[in-house]
C-alpha cells in the first residue's frame, strides 16, 4: 500500500512552529530566491521532484506571496524516474499554481541511452547533464535553482550560492567569485548563467525536521512500505517497472524498504525500514552512521566524481 | 571507539556560532576541521570507508587516517596536498550548531579567507608549533580584525613535534600577542592543541597537564558573539517590489537591523519619503513585529516611490546618506585597482557606478604600517575615498555589518575584484546629495528659531497687498525672522516672464509661484506672496503644497471702488480704455475666498493696523 503522495505525511494537524534554527535557515533562503528574482531576466527552478527540490519550492512560494512563482519549474525527465515521483511531480504543480516545464533528451531517447543497456555513466551525461544543459538552451534561462547542499558532497562543501558558469555551463572551481557577506555578485554576460542554491546551508535533517513542521508533501517513496526489490550486489533495486531485467540468479522479492534518496530507479538504492512516518524518518536519520549519497550507484565509481560531473554541467 | 549518536537534540534551543578556521599554509586547518567533524560523530561510516581509501591513496600520515582528506574536496587540492577554496562544513554538538568556514592558507587565496571571515562570528587562527608567528598568520588575523571578527582562539598546533613543550606554546603567544595588541580583538584566546591527535581539541590533553585553559571545542561552545541586531537601528533594504495586482504593493526584503511594528513610521533613506507601516505580510500571516534576520513583505499607508536598493528605516533612526565615504577595500584580482576607475558597486541590494577617488594609503599587514601608494594590487589592502554616482544609505561598518559593506565589481568582466568596509561619510561642499537629504526642513528650522510658512496675500490690484506685506516683513526681519517676498510684478520679469494673463498662463504663474514657495519653506524660511490670484481652485492648490497649518490665506477685502480710485499704476484706467486684457474685476473674474485664514479691511483699518493683525495671528499660531 503506498500513500496518495498529497496525503498529509505527518500525524501533526497544523505545521509546528519553527525553531529558531529552522527560522534561520528559512530566512536566508527566501533572501537568496528573491536576489535571483529580482535581477534575473529569465530564472527557472530545478525541480528533482526530491525533498529538497520540495522544501525548495515551498520556500519560494513563501519568498513571494502573496505573488507567484515569477518563474517555471523544469523538471529533466530522463524517462526512468520512480512513477511515484512524475504522479507527485503533476500533483505539486497543481497544488502551487505553478507552471512546469518537463524535459526530456529526446535525441538521447532515440539512440536508446538507457542506465541499464547504457550503464549508469552514460545515462547520467545524456540524458541529465547534457539534457539540462540542452533544457536551459532551449528556453533561455540565465539563472537556474537547485536543491543541492553542502553537506551533500566534498565539492559541494565548496560551491558557492551563485554559481558561475562561464557560456557552455562549465564550472571552473577555480574561477568562481568570492562571495563576501551576503552581497551576492548576479552580473553575467549574453551566454554565461548563474547555478543558485538556496539550501546550500541546510542539512539532511534540516530538510526533513522542516519538511515535518511545514506540512510539505513528500513522495511516498521516502516511507518504508512492502515493495518488490531485487538485491544486486548488497544494494536493493526497486523494480518499478517490467524494464529492469532479473540477472540469472536473481529474484524478486518484497521487502519492506523506502528511499533516502531519489533518482533514476535503476539507480537508486532502497534501504531496509520501517520508517512510515515524518516522525519515524528523523529517528532514523539521527541513529543513521551513512551519508544519503551511499544509494547512489552514480557516486561510487571515483572519489572525484561528483566534481567531475559539476564540470560538466551536472548540477 | 566511537558509539553511535542515538539523540541529537532537538536544534530549537541552540545558538548558531559561524567560525572559520585560517593560519598559514600547512598548519594543519583541514586537519583540525577533520578531526572536529571525527570527534563529533559527524562522519559517517560510508565517509569514514572512503577516507580510509583515500587515505593510502593521498595521504600524507603513512598508515592513519589523513582527516584533511575529508574536507579537501577538489581533485586539484588533494593532488596538491593545499585547500583551494572556501569549504563550509557543519557540525552539531548538545550545545550548538556549527558552520566552519575552511579557508585557505597560501597567499593568491587571501581572498577567499576574507570571504570565509565575512560571514563568520569568531576565528580559529592555526600556528604551527615549529614555525611559530609567520607572515600569513599576521594577514589572516588583521583581515579578520578588519572584518569585524571580536573573538579569536590561537591554536598552537603540532604540539606534539615540539614536544608538548610549554615554553615553546608561550613563546608562540608572546610573539602572537605582541602583534595582534594593535587589531582590537576582544578576546584572544591561545589553546595548545594537535589536531592530528587529538589534544586539547575536544579532550583535554594528558600531554599538556601545564594546560589548564579550555579545549577548543569548549571555547566554541561558550564562547559570547551575540550582538543584538535586533537593539539596532531599523535597515531594511528593499530586495524586491512585491505587487501580484493593483490592489496590492508589497516591499519585501530582509531586516539586517532592528524591528518594525505595523504604525511604526518609516522613511525612505534616500529620498526622505515618509509613511507608516501597514502591514508586515508573510506566508504564514500578518506579523505584529519584524526582527532583524526575518525576510518579510512590509506595506506601507502611502504609496511613495520606493524600489529595489533603497533602505526602509524608522524616522528616528536615518542612516547616512552620502555619495562620498572613506573605506579600507582589500583587493582581489590580478588587474590591480586604479583610482578613478569606475567600477560597478554592490551596497545592500544597491548596484550603483563607484570610483574610488583617492588612495591615503596601504596597510602594510606584517606591520601595521600606513604607506604610500598608487595602486592596490591583488591582496593588498588600502584606506581609500570612494565616490559613488548616486547617494546611497551608509552605516559605518563596525555598526551595522550588511549597510557599511560593500563589492566592487569589473565592468567589463563581471569578476568580483574588491571588497570594503566603510569607515565614515564625507561632509563635502559640493556634495549636493547629502545636504538635500539629511538636513531636513525640521533641521533648519530649528536652528532659525522659528517654523516655516506662507503668507499668501490675495485680493484685487491696488488693495493694499504689497503694502501690508512690506510692514511685515519689516517687523519680522526686525524680530530675526527670515522672510522672502514674492511679488507678483517681480516674478514675472524674471521666472515668469514668458507668461501672459490669460486664464491658462495665470494659473501657471501660480503653480511655479507656489513650487518657489515651498522650496523656501523647505528652507524654513517665512514667504510673504502678494498675488491677485484670483481662482480658489490655485490658490487651493498652493495650499496642498504646503504641509499642514503652514500656508496661511489673507484675503485683503477692499471694494474694488476703492481699488479704483487708488489705481496706484494706473491699470484700471488702461483696462477700462480696452488697453489691457483679461484684467481681474474688470473683464475678468475675481473668486473671493471663502475660508481664508485672516480677512483685513484696510480700506477701514488702516495698513499698520491689518499688519499687526496678522502678526498676532502669527504669534497664536507660533509661527514665531
Amino acid at each position: 500500500m503506498t500513500k496518495t503522495a498529497l496525503e498529509q505525511p505527518s500525524a501533526a494537524a497544523r505545521p509546528s512552529p519553527l525553531s529558531a534554527h529552522l527560522r534561520r535557515l528559512e530566512a536566508e533562503s527566501i533572501a537568496i530566491i528573491r536576489e535571483v528574482a529580482a535581477e534575473f531576466a529569465h530564472p527557472v527552478m530545478l525541480y528533482s521532484i526530491g525533498k529538497d527540490s520540495g522544501v525548495m519550492l515551498h520556500l519560494a512560494a513563501k519568498a513571494f506571496y502573496p505573488s507567484k512563482l515569477p518563474f517555471p519549474l523544469l523538471h529533466v525527465d530522463t524517462t526512468w524516474k520512480f512513477r511515484d515521483m512524475i504522479r507527485h511531480r503533476d500533483q505539486i504543480a497543481e497544488r502551487y499554481g505553478v507552471k512546469l516545464l518537463v524535459y526530456v533528451n529526446e535525441e538521447g531517447l532515440a539512440r536508446g541511452v538507457n542506465p541499464i543497456a547504457s550503464g549508469s555513466s552514460l545515462h547520467t551525461q545524456v540524458m541529465k547533464t547534457e539534457a539540462l544543459k540542452k533544457a536551459l538552451d532551449t528556453f533561455g534561462f540565465d539563472a537556474a535553482f537547485g536543491g543541492a547542499r553542502r553537506d551533500e558532497e566534498k565539492s559541494r562543501a565548496k560551491e558557492r550560492v551563485f554559481s558561475f558558469r562561464a557560456a557552455g555551463h562549465v564550472w571552473d572551481p577555480r574561477n568562481q567569485r568570492p562571495e563576501l557577506w551576503r552581497l551576492y555578485n548576479t552580473k553575467i554576460r549574453q551566454g554565461e548563467s548563474i547555478r543558485v542554491f538556496p539550501l546550500s546551508n541546510w542539512t539532511e535533517l534540516d530538510i526533513w525536521e522542516y519538511t515535518r513542521a511545514e506540512n510539505i508533501p513528500v513522495v511516498p517513496l521516502y516511507f518504508a512500505a512492502p515493495r518488490p526489490v531485487v538485491n544486486r550486489g548488497g544494494l536493493l533495486i526497486m523494480r518499478d517497472d517490467d524494464r529492469l531485467p532479473l540477472l540469472p540468479g536473481e529474484a524478486e522479492e518484497i521487502r519492506k524498504v523506502r528511499f533516502r534518496s531519489l533518482g533514476c530507479y535503476p539507480l537508486s538504492a532502497a534501504i531496509e525500514s520501517n520508517a512510515e512516518t515524518l516522525d519515524d524518518i528523523i529517528a532514523e536519520m539521527r541513529a543513521s552512521r551513512t551519508s544519503e549519497r551511499q544509494g547512489r550507484l552514480i557516486d561510487t565509481d571515483e572519489a572525484a566524481s561528483m566534481e567531475k560531473k559539476k564540470r560538466e554541467g551536472y548540477f | 571507539m566511537r558509539a553511535a549518536t542515538q539523540e541529537i537534540p532537538n536544534a530549537s534551543s541552540k545558538s548558531l556560532l559561524r567560525f572559520l578556521t585560517c593560519g598559514s599554509v600547512d598548519d594543519g586547518k583541514s586537519t583540525l576541521i577533520g578531526r572536529l567533524l571525527y570527534d563529533t560523530k559527524l562522519i559517517f561510516d560510508d565517509q569514514l570507508a572512503t577516507l580510509e581509501k583515500d587515505s593510502k591513496k593521498h595521504g600524507t600520515t603513512g598508515e592513519e587516517i589523513d582527516f584533511a582528506l575529508l574536507v579537501d574536496g577538489l581533485e586539484a587540492e588533494r593532488e596538491q596536498g593545499i585547500t583551494i577554496d572556501v569549504a563550509y562544513r557543519f557540525f552539531t554538538t548538545d550545545k550548538r550548531s556549527f558552520i566552519v568556514a575552511d579557508t585557505p592558507g597560501h597567499e593568491q587565496y587571501t581572498r577567499n579567507m576574507a570571504t570565509g571571515a565575512s560571514n563568520s562570528d569568531a576565528a580559529v587562527i592555526l600556528i604551527d608549533a615549529r614555525k611559530g608567528v609567520l607572515t600569513q598568520t599576521k594577514r589572516h588575523s588583521y583581515i579578520c580584525a578588519l572584518l569585524g571578527i571580536r573573538h579569536v582562539v590561537v591554536a598552537v598546533n603540532k604540539i606534539d613535534l615540539m614536544g608538548h613543550s610549554s615554553q615553546v606554546f608561550e613563546r608562540i603567544v608572546e610573539d602572537y600577542l605582541a602583534f595582534a595588541a594593535a587589531l582590537g580583538f576582544a578576546s584572544i584566546t591561545p589553546i595548545p592543541i594537535s589536531a592530528r591527535y587529538g589534544d586539547n581539541v575536544t579532550v583535554r590533553s594528558a600531554n599538556m597537564a601545564w594546560y589548564d585553559g579550555p579545549t577548543l571545542l569548549d571555547w566554541l561552545e561558550s564562547v559570547d558573539v551575540d550582538t543584538d541586531l535586533a537593539a539596532k537601528p531599523l535597515r531594511f533594504p528593499v530586495q524586491w517590489v512585491n505587487r501580484p495586482n493593483l490592489d496590492f504593493r508589497g516591499f519585501s526584503g530582509t531586516l539586517v537591523s532592528g524591528a518594525v511594528r505595523p504604525g511604526d513610521k518609516v522613511v525612505v533613506a534616500s529620498s526622505a519619503k515618509e509613511s507608516r507601516v501597514k502591514r508586515i505580510v508573510t506566508y504564514d500571516g500578518d506579523l505584529a513585529e519584524a526582527r532583524a534576520g526575518e525576510a518579510v513583505t512590509l506595506t506601507l499607508e502611502d504609496e511613495i516611490d520606493i524600489a529595489r536598493g533603497d533602505v526602509i528605516t524608522l524616522s528616528t533612526e536615518r542612516p547616512e546618506v552620502t555619495d562620498q565615504f572613506a573605506a579600507h577595500v582589500l583587493w582581489m584580482a590580478d588587474e590591480a585597482m586604479l583610482p578613478e576607475r569606475q567600477y560597478l558597486m554592490r551596497i545592500g541590494c544597491r548596484y550603483v557606478p563607484a570610483r574610488i577617488t583617492a588612495l591615503k594609503h596601504k596597510v602594510d599587514v606584517n606591520t601595521l604600517q600606513h604607506l604610500a601608494g598608487k595602486t592596490l594590487e591583488l591582496n593588498e589592502i588600502g584606506f581609500c575615498n570612494v565616490s559613488t554616482a548616486t547617494a546611497v544609505a551608509i552605516d559605518p561598518y563596525v555598526d551595522n555589518r550588511d549597510t557599511g559593506a560593500f563589492i566592487l565589481i569589473d565592468r567589463f568582466t563581471n569578476a568580483t575584484v574588491g571588497a570594503g568596509m566603510i569607515d565614515f561619510g564625507l561632509r563635502r561642499a559640493t556634495n549636493v546629495h547629502r545636504q538635500d537629504l539629511s538636513v531636513n526642513k525640521a533641521a533648519r528650522s530649528r536652528i532659525k528659531g522659528h517654523k516655516p510658512a506662507v503668507l499668501w496675500f490675495t485680493g484685487l490690484s491696488g488693495s493694499g497687498k504689497s503694502t501690508i506685506a512690506n510692514i511685515i516683513e519689516q517687523k519680522l526681519n526686525a524680530r530675526g525672522i527670515h522672510t522672502y517676498m514674492l511679488d507678483g510684478d517681480n516674478l514675472r520679469h524674471g521666472l515668469n516672464r514668458d507668461l501672459g494673463f490669460t486664464d491658462a498662463d495665470r494659473v501657471e504663474n501660480i503653480r511655479r509661484v507656489g513650487e518657489v514657495a515651498k522650496l523656501f519653506t523647505d528652507a524654513g524660511v517665512v514667504v510673504l506672496c502678494s498675488f491677485i490670484s484670483p481662482f480658489r481652485a490655485e490658490r487651493r492648490m498652493v495650499r496642498e503644497l504646503m504641509a499642514e497649518g503652514e500656508f496661511i490665506e489673507i484675503f485683503v477685502d477692499t471694494p474694488i471702488e476703492e481699488c479704483m480710485r487708488r489705481d496706484p499704476k494706473g491699470l484700471y484706467a488702461r483696462a477700462k480704455e480696452g488697453k489691457i486684457k483679461n484684467f481681474t474685476g474688470i473683464d475678468s473674474p475675481y473668486e473671493p475666498p471663502e475660508q481664508a485664514e485672516i480677512t483685513v479691511h484696510s480700506h477701514h483699518t488702516g495698513a499698520e493696523a491689518a499688519a499687526a493683525r496678522i502678526l498676532d495671528y502669527l504669534e497664536a499660531s507660533s509661527v514665531v
